[in-house]
Order: structure tokens, then C-alpha cells, then sequence
């Protein structure tokens, strides 16, 4: 017989890996199946990138027991300044403005990827099929069957994708998606400097795209350096000292010298959206659903999110005995979902098309958008509590709370 | 007699109408027994109130019985038996939570329904087509008894809550679940359900076989079972959801206590 599992999460990277810890802590009978090698997931080249772990994702991770790894270093953020070019407005978010916590932290990619692999393996009812990949998926009435590169037949009740952007599952699952090419690619990399960043993030929106500038810890950034597609090569292939001219141009010298650390990497970016989050006995997680632009740093937030919400149903179901491919189950899960994403898509979509121009007009228009929002305690609130994930009906996990 | 021809025995009995089954209802579920498992098919009401009532009968079997509800098997090593317990919606739930179901149905299509569906859900589920009767002559008990939307269909109600009591273990927990006769009921239980929204197959139901909860709980108490909690599960049509409730007009579940004696 095949071996069976309550939940079978196609893919190992943050989201899925945040996923299968969640379910881990609550004994779910879980596999994880990734195709990419452990030791080339935690080698320096695999991934540059930097997130930003709003409140209610760190408090998820905290109940997870992950966060305690990554705790020292995570660099919380204590105020973002947002400008507009060389106007003279600016937006000024300040932690203070909403509590006495940080508006969030920033944290290697790597050192997420880590603490979330290390937690994994206390737990005995999580299989990590690695680097294996699916080679079909039969999503059958009653359960899910997935055949194995290296042979092996597996059975779950429920799919999980969180196999990224290009999601192979959504495919098999003839999920349409809705893409927009931004024609902009994202520059990453990391710089270290001469003064400290006293934990704020500036976001300068540049006419090629938006400028990034997020504290690290050990007083580091990591920059976000959106570029036309034309000019990103160029720019990618410039010569070390040739590059750091370009970036300085960008980045100014009010942290005194900066220096780079480690490689440079690039994204192309687009929006994708899947048409639907779920379909018979598959839900889809992270890029797999939604992937949107860096420009406010909530991709990783809305996954996070993702695994909340359908953690806390998977858990609840499997105490009573449910079977969690059930179509209550996904139902809910996408209509809980899908409000958050779609929301978070207009203002991602909208912010990047607004700043991404010359228009003088525009910038008129988006100076007294800044400075009328900047204005208005309430709004500018609202605006805060979303990007730090703490609107609408929380997951347990999000509020902190066990499952 | 050996186990299995006993229940051979009472298999070709059944027809006979010498216990406590009416044969129309028997056959009316036979017909669906395959459908039972199809969550948009004929039972797709039941599968909807699954949820809320299996939360029901956890919660106060964990207090009752002193278990955790936050375990991933609360109920682990309770003795359950589920009487009419047709396609095995409550049963293969209560087996996954960890306790030892036995589950029995007058309709033998039904339990072989059931029984295909656990073997392929890698339970082990303790499947027979016998009547309570005859469980109680073997002098089986359990530590539960449930009877859920089953007493609406049993010839003698009377008779029915004796035998049920007769079948708890000292100290255990009996839980019933049916509709209320209610003028409510008429309209949303029959007309609603059978006739406007085609919920259930028409007949399904006999609107002058549901009982009052009044009328149960004093079945119970001549029977040595003290009645601790009612409640109303109630459909929100907005929300598509069943939820628990302090409203008993139409679709009530009751749980029980055996008196220690």
C-alpha cells in the first residue's frame, strides 16, 4: 500500500517549510517534497533576498517556535520614510504612531530558511521528500495520489502547493492564472555602511521603479533596486566598482560609506494571480496563489498568512476526525484568503504604476496623496496595521495564539 | 454459535419484522447506501452538519471523560457504539479521533457501504448489520452510545431508549440527536428540506415521527439516563453553516449521562 498522509505540501521553500512546521507542532501526518537540495537551499548563492516579517508574522512564527532562532537577527524596523523623487513631500511612519512595536523586521531569506529547516526536523510526523520531484498528480475523489521521481507512490487527503510562482500543482490542477508583466526587474543585494541605520527603511520611488533601502542587522542593508527591464542587464553586468557608482548615485551618503557584501541577484517581477486558490482536494499557498511586487515587502506576509489560516483549519478538522480535503475546508480557506491578497495586490499594483513615471503632473498629484495621507492619523493607522498584518479576523497563530 | 453466523443469523432475520425496524425505512436508505460519501450527493445535508455535531459530541465526551479536545486523538480507547449509523459519517471521524467504534445499521447495504469506505480510509471500524437488540442480548455495553438522526425512524421509541440504556457501561455517555415536531419543523424539516430545496430524498422523513425533547428526556429518565446538555443545531442560510445553538425548534442533539446505580 502506498504510504498515506494527512497533508502532502509540494514544495520546501519559506511558505511551504513555514507550513510544514505549523503542522509538525500539532502532530498532522505531513510530507514536504522539494526538488532543490538541502545544501543548496543554505548555500550563500542560493538566495540574497531579505523579508519583512510583519507583527502579526512574527507572532506566528513565535508560536511556532521559530522565532527564538531567528531573533538576533532580525532587524527591527522602527520608522519608514517614503519620498517621492527629489519632491519635498514625504510619508513618515513611525512604530510609535501604533504601540510600542517595531512596524516590523527584517530578516535574511537564509536565516528564515535555517531556523525553519532545523525546527522541521524535531518533528517525526514531517517526511521531507528531498531533492525528489512529482513527476503527476492524480486528484482523485477521495484522496490524492502523487508519483515520485525516485519511485515512490504517496497518498494524502489533502494538496498543499507552495511550489512558488511557476507553480507545477496549480498546472496539474488546470488553475488559470492572471499575469501582468511589470517589465521591471529587481535588483538585490546587500551593502554595509559607515553610520548606523537606526532601523529605518526608506522606500524612494525613482521614475525607473521604487529604491528600497531595509536595515539588516549588523549594520547592513539590504537594497531593492527596481529597473527597467532594458537597463537591469546593463546594470547587472557592470563592473564591481562601475556598479557601486550607479548604486551610491541612488542610495546618497547620509549612512556615510557603503560597501558591498556578498553577490548581487535579480528578479524579474510580475504579478500572478491565481484564478482560484483552490480545486478538488488542492490549496494553493504563497506565489502559488498570489505573487505581487516587492514594493511594500508583503509577499512573504501574505504566505504567512496563507499557512495561518490553513493550518488552523487543517488542525481543526483533523481533531474532529474530518476529512481535510473536504470542500467546506478549501471554500473557506480561499474566501478568507483571497479579501487579504487581492487587497494587498491593489495597493502593491497601484503604488508601483502611481511612482513609476516622469509625469510632473503625477508627482503634484502623488505629493498631496503622501502629505494628505502623512495628515490623517487615522488612515495613515489603517494603513500601518494592514501592511503589519493585523486586519480584519486574525488566524489564531497571527494573534499569537496556539491552534 | 460462531460470530459470523450469528450475524448471518440476524442478517436473514431482518426481514422478518420481528424487531425494531420498520422494513419501509430499511429500504429507502439501502438505495443510497453508495451515495453516502458523495459530500454534494443525496446526504450532503448531514455532511454539512458533520462538522458542528462532531464538535458537540467531542467537547462533552472530553469533559465527561476528562480528555484533552486539543489532542489529535481525544477520544483514544473509548468504547463508541454507533447505532444507525448508515454510511459511517460519524463513525469513521470517531475512529480517526482514536476510539473503538463499533457501528451497527438495520440496512446491510449501508454497512457494506460503510465497511468499503473505512478499508479504504485505513481504519478499523467494528461494521455489523444487527439490531441493538441484539447486542444487548450478548450483553455487550460501551462506554457511548450514539443514536443520531436515528430515533425519528425506529417503530417504538419507548422500547428504542431502553435498549440503548441497557447498552451503556455504568458512568457512560449517550448522545441523540433528531427533530423537533414543531410546526417549524413541518415547514423546514419536511417542505423545505424534501419538497423546496430537495435537501433529502421526499419521504425521507415522517413529521409525526419526530420527537418533542420533552418527550425524550422523560424516556430518559425512566431509563436511568440523567439528560446534561440539549441544544439547537440550526442552518444559517447566509453563511451555508450549521452552527450550535440555544434554539430547539427543528434539528436538536442531546447528550446524556448513564445514572450509576
Amino acid at each position: 500500500m502506498n504510504k498515506r498522509f494527512d497533508v502532502v505540501i509540494c514544495g520546501g521553500g519559506l511558505v511551504g517549510l513555514t507550513l510544514g512546521v505549523a503542522l509538525g507542532q500539532y502532530g498532522v501526518e505531513t510530507a514536504i517534497i522539494d526538488s532543490i537540495p538541502l545544501d543548496n537551499y543554505l548555500s550563500k548563492e542560493f538566495d540574497g533576498r531579505a523579508s519583512s516579517i510583519a507583527l502579526g508574522s512574527k507572532n506566528l512564527l513565535d508560536t511556532i517556535g521559530v522565532w527564538s532562532n531567528i531573533k538576533s537577527q532580525a532587524q527591527p524596523i522602527l520608522q519608514i520614510r517614503v519620498s517621492d523623487g527629489n519632491s519635498p513631500f514625504f510619508l513618515h511612519y513611525d512604530h510609535l504612531d501604533v504601540g510600542d512595536d517595531p512596524l516590523g523586521w527584517m530578516v535574511e531569506n537564509r536565516s528564515l530558511r535555517q531556523s525553519l529547516l532545523q525546527k522541521i526536523k524535531e518533528y517525526p510526523n514531517i517526511k521531507q521528500y528531498v531533492p525528489i520531484s512529482v513527476k503527476s498528480v492524480d486528484f482523485r475523489n477521495n484522496f490524492v495520489i502523487f508519483n515520485l521521481s525516485n519511485g515512490d507512490k504517496i497518498e494524502s487527503s489533502l494538496a498543499v502547493a507552495a511550489d512558488g510562482r511557476n507553480s507545477f500543482m496549480r498546472q496539474q490542477a488546470a488553475i488559470k492564472v492572471t499575469e501582468i508583466p511589470y517589465k521591471q526587474t529587481g535588483i538585490v543585494c546587500t551593502v554595509k555602511h559607515e553610520y548606523s541605520h537606526q532601523g529605518i527603511a526608506h522606500e524612494r520611488f525613482l521614475p525607473s521603479g521604487p529604491f528600497a533601502i531595509l536595515p539588516l542587522a549588523n549594520n547592513c542593508s539590504s537594497i531593492v533596486w527596481t529597473e527597467k527591464n532594458s537597463i537591469a542587464p546593463k546594470i547587472l553586468n557592470l563592473k564591481p566598482q562601475d556598479f557601486m557608482n550607479e548604486l551610491r548615485e541612488r542610495f546618497g551618503n547620509f549612512l556615510g560609506r557603503i560597501d558591498l557584501v556578498g553577490s548581487r541577484w535579480s528578479y524579474p517581477l510580475s504579478l500572478c494571480h491565481a484564478n482560484n486558490y483552490v480545486s478538488r482536494r488542492l490549496a494553493l499557498i504563497g506565489d502559488a496563489a498570489h505573487s505581487i511586487h516587492p514594493i511594500a515587502g508583503q509577499g512573504f506576509n501574505l504566505g504567512i498568512r496563507d499557512c495561518a489560516i490553513l493550518a488552523e483549519f487543517i488542525v481543526e478538522n483533523c481533531r474532529l476526525g474530518l476529512d481535510l480535503g473536504n470542500d467546506e475546508l478549501l471554500k473557506k480557506y480561499q474566501s478568507y484568503r483571497r479579501f487579504d491578497s487581492v487587497m494587498m495586490i491593489a495597493v502593491t499594483h497601484g503604488l508601483n504604476h502611481l511612482f513609476s513615471n516622469h509625469s510632473g503632473a503625477l508627482q503634484v498629484v502623488r505629493g498631496m496623496g503622501l502629505s494628505a495621507v502623512n495628515q490623517a492619523p487615522p488612515i495613515k493607522r489603517f494603513f500601518m496595521r494592514h501592511a503589519m498584518g493585523l486586519v480584519g479576523d486574525l488566524p489564531r497563530l497571527v494573534r499569537g495564539e496556539q491552534i | 454459535m460462531e460470530p459470523a453466523e450469528s450475524l448471518k443469523k440476524h442478517t436473514n432475520t431482518m426481514n422478518k419484522n420481528d424487531h425494531n425496524v420498520s422494513n419501509e425505512e430499511v429500504e429507502k436508505f439501502s438505495n443510497l447506501a453508495d451515495k453516502w460519501w458523495d459530500p454534494h450527493g443525496p446526504f450532503r445535508p448531514l455532511h454539512q452538519i458533520n462538522p458542528v455535531r462532531l464538535m458537540y459530541i467531542r467537547s462533552n465526551l472530553c469533559l465527561h471523560f476528562n480528555l484533552n479536545p486539543q489532542n489529535m486523538s481525544p477520544l483514544l480507547n473509548l468504547s463508541i457504539l454507533d447505532i444507525g449509523c448508515g454510511g459511517g459519517l460519524i463513525a469513521e471521524p470517531l475512529a480517526k479521533m482514536g476510539a473503538n467504534v463499533t457501528a451497527i445499521d438495520a440496512s446491510e447495504k449501508n454497512i457494506n457501504a460503510a465497511q468499503i469506505h473505512s478499508i479504504n480510509s485505513g481504519l478499523n471500524i467494528n461494521y455489523k448489520s444487527v439490531t441493538a437488540e441484539s447486542l444487548v442480548d450478548k450483553g455487550i455495553k460501551f462506554d457511548v452510545v450514539l443514536a443520531l438522526e436515528t430515533i425519528e425512524h425506529v417503530k417504538d421509541l419507548a422500547s428504542f431508549i431502553k435498549i440503548c440504556s441497557l447498552l451503556i457501561k455504568p458512568n457512560g455517555a449517550v448522545f441523540f440527536s433528531t427533530l423537533n415536531r414543531t410546526p417549524k419543523s413541518w415547514v423546514l424539516g419536511i417542505i423545505a428540506a424534501e419538497y423546496v430545496l430537495g435537501w433529502l430524498p421526499r419521504g425521507t422523513h415522517d413529521w409525526k415521527k419526530f420527537v418533542k425533547p420533552s418527550e425524550l428526556v422523560s424516556l430518559m429518565k425512566q431509563e436511568q439516563m440523567n439528560p446534561s446538555d440539549i441544544s439547537g443545531l440550526s442552518y444559517n442560510p447566509l453563511t451555508n453553516d450549521w452552527s450550535k445553538t440555544n434554539n430547539l425548534s427543528v434539528n436538536y442533539i442531546l447528550f446524556g449521562e448513564k445514572i450509576i446505580k
